[in-house]
């Protein structure tokens, strides 16, 4: 079966960047009631994964009652299989810049940040030099807002909001209990917006051209376009603008090699999709289109036949169990156990049953885990035994 | 004053004393040194008027921040599903046979060291791996003994210390 929907190229996010003054002046003039509006009938989810209503996250903070507020926007790119938000910040830089302020003007905050990852380094010049040009305008015009690079120094964790704001301030990068969220208690303990690129680049299309354009695009629940980082076994690998809601074998219709086994939908915090499950699944937030509807950072990764399933649930285990912050019990024994799990029962030391406990473990971290790392890596791990329980024994 | 002591100092004149500077300064202190000496510690602990522990605590928190001594070049290869699919391994070999180390060593005149790391963000051009702060991408063995032959070539002409 397939959906009457088709796969649609957008090209929204990497256009239209010259005119960020005109809009940056035309949405300072406007009322912040209006913008938060705009926002949130635009139905923009944030794109760093969670799929949080981005209007409803503004006015949050513009509502809390705080002398000092920040504006921070997610850099920090470390899901495998993403690529997506360095493409923006050296295409589009203003876009970005021109929606921190914007959101800055709405919740009232004069401070922004980019927390931008370690590994991209190499980009802060250009940053900067985009960021010198746009507080001069800013300057220019009399509002009052800087921004500044913060630089990661190769923690995954430091994605997480909290993590990173503890990282900001000179700290292990070690999550906080939620509550009490970002928007009342984020950064030095200030009310705080903190967006993905992506969502900020989205953000400036809506302030520019009113939400109506946006939410044209997409379908219910998935309003808008969304950028994926396409990557393993296709023969185009790259980075692609689509519209929200289109289903899984149309993807693999237009990116596969021909001979796509499954596809890795969110990173290695996603969901493993088996190639008799393409047609029911379709790529968008909750709100089931048809079939399982999944949400995602955007990153794709497809794998063929000649792939070894095992091979990659262990790759994914190294990589959560290195990255893991260790700061609760759950994910800190649980990632280790999962991978010893599975390599013992590879070579015979544990029987085919085994597997079973390891996803009763798994179910368990997803319900006691701290944050975001330790409750995701059942879906991964619990998408890949389940479909390739054959591959995990022999 | 000791160069690392008076780096120290100038790092934290630039950036501030508060906590919320720790990252920024222990950056540039790896920046220069290439790791975070045990001194270096301590002397950014008494320089922000902070406990030693907590800075040791902090430093060790990430994996940029290394607190061993390491070599001039910092290899990072990695190691994540998209580039493990696409060879990283053999480019791995490739680099240990050249360099004569193997992963998590320095070669003995302490140019070069060899690590692995996680997604770099460049899976559409896997395999990709980082010398200090520069990016390669679509590694084969082959290509990256070419890298490897630059960055030996410029040590050889005398290229001042930079990155
Ligand atoms: C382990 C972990 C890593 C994360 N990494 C990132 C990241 O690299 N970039 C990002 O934008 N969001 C990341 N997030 C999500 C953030 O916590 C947060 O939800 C997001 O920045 C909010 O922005 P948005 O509403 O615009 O998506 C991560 C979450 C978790 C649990
Ligand atoms: S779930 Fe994992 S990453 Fe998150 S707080 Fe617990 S140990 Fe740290
Ligand atoms: S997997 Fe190697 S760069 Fe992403």
């Amino acid at each position: 079966m397939k959906t009457n929907f088709q796969l649609k190229k957008v090209d929204f996010i990497f256009n239209n960047e010259n005119d960020w003054e005109e809009v940056l002046s035309k949405n300072l003039n406007r009322s912040r009631q209006d913008i938060i509006n705009e926002l949130i009938s635009s139905e923009l989810k944030g794109r760093g994964g969670a799929g949080f209503p981005t209007g409803l996250k503004w006015k949050l903070s513009a509502d809390a009652n705080d002398e000092t507020k920040y504006v921070i926007c997610n850099a920090d790119e470390g899901e495998p299989g993403t690529f997506k938000d360095r493409e923006i910040l050296s295409k589009v830089p203003f876009k970005v810049l021109t929606a921190m302020a914007i959101c800055a003007y709405v919740i009232g905050a004069k401070e922004g940040y980019i927390y931008l990852r370690g590994e991209y380094f190499f980009l802060q010049p250009e940053i900067n030099n985009a960021i010198n040009e746009f507080e001069y305008y800013c300057k220019e015009i009399n509002f009052d807002f800087s921004i500044k690079i913060f630089m990661g120094s190769g923690a995954y964790i430091c994605g997480e909001e909290t993590a990173l704001f503890e990282s900001m301030e000179g700290k292990r990068g070690e999550p906080r209990n939620k509550p009490p969220y970002p928007s009342s208690y984020g950064y030095m303990g200030k009310p705080t917006v903190i967006n993905n690129v992506e969502t900020m680049a989205h953000a400036y299309t809506i302030c520019n051209y009113g939400a109506k354009r946006f939410y044209d695009l997409g379908v219910q629940y998935s309003r808008g376009s969304k950028l994926y980082s396409v990557s393993g076994d296709t023969p185009k690998p790259g980075i692609y603008e689509l519209e929200l809601g289109m289903s899984l074998s149309d993807f693999v219709d237009e990116f596969g090699d021909g001979d796509t086994k499954a596809v890795q939908v969110g990173g290695a915090s996603g969901f493993l999709v088996p190639r008799k499950k393409f047609n029911e699944t379709t790529i968008g937030y909750q709100g089931k289109l048809t079939g399982i509807s999944l949400p995602t950072g955007g990153s794709m990764m497809l794998f063929n036949s000649s792939r070894s399933m095992y091979n990659v649930l262990d790759n994914y285990l190294v990589f959560f169990h290195e990255e893991s912050c260790g700061q609760c019990t759950p994910c800190r024994v649980g990632c280790q156990q999962l991978l010893k799990g599975i390599k013992s029962v590879k070579n015979g030391q544990k029987n085919a049953q085994y597997l079973d406990k390891l996803l009763q473990l798994a179910e368990t971290m997803q319900f006691t885990a701290k944050c975001g790392l330790g409750q995701s890596v059942a879906n991964s791990f619990s998408s890949i035994v389940e479909n390739f329980r054959e591959e995990m024994i022999y | 004053m000791n160069t690392v002591t008076e780096l120290i100092k100038n790092l934290a004149d630039q950036h501030g004393r508060q906590r919320n500077n720790l990252l920024p300064i222990l950056q540039g202190v790896v920046e220069q040194e290439k790791y975070l000496s045990e001194f270096s510690m301590k002397a950014i602990a008494k320089e922000l008027d902070m406990s030693a522990a907590e800075v040791f605590g902090t430093a060790t928190f990430y994996s940029f921040l290394e607190h061993k001594k390491m070599g001039r070049y910092i290899i990072r290869i990695c190691k994540t599903i998209s580039c493990s699919m696409k060879g990283s391994n053999q480019v791995l070999l490739a680099i240990e046979d050249m360099l004569k180390i193997s992963l998590g060593e320095t070669t003995t005149d302490g140019t070069f060291s060899i690590l692995q790391t996680n997604c770099l963000g460049f899976c559409h051009q896997a395999p990709a791996m980082l010398i200090n702060n520069e990016v390669y991408t679509d590694l084969t063995p082959e290509k990256v003994r070419e890298i490897l032959s630059m960055y030996i070539n410029k040590i050889k002409e005398g290229a001042p210390n930079e990155n």
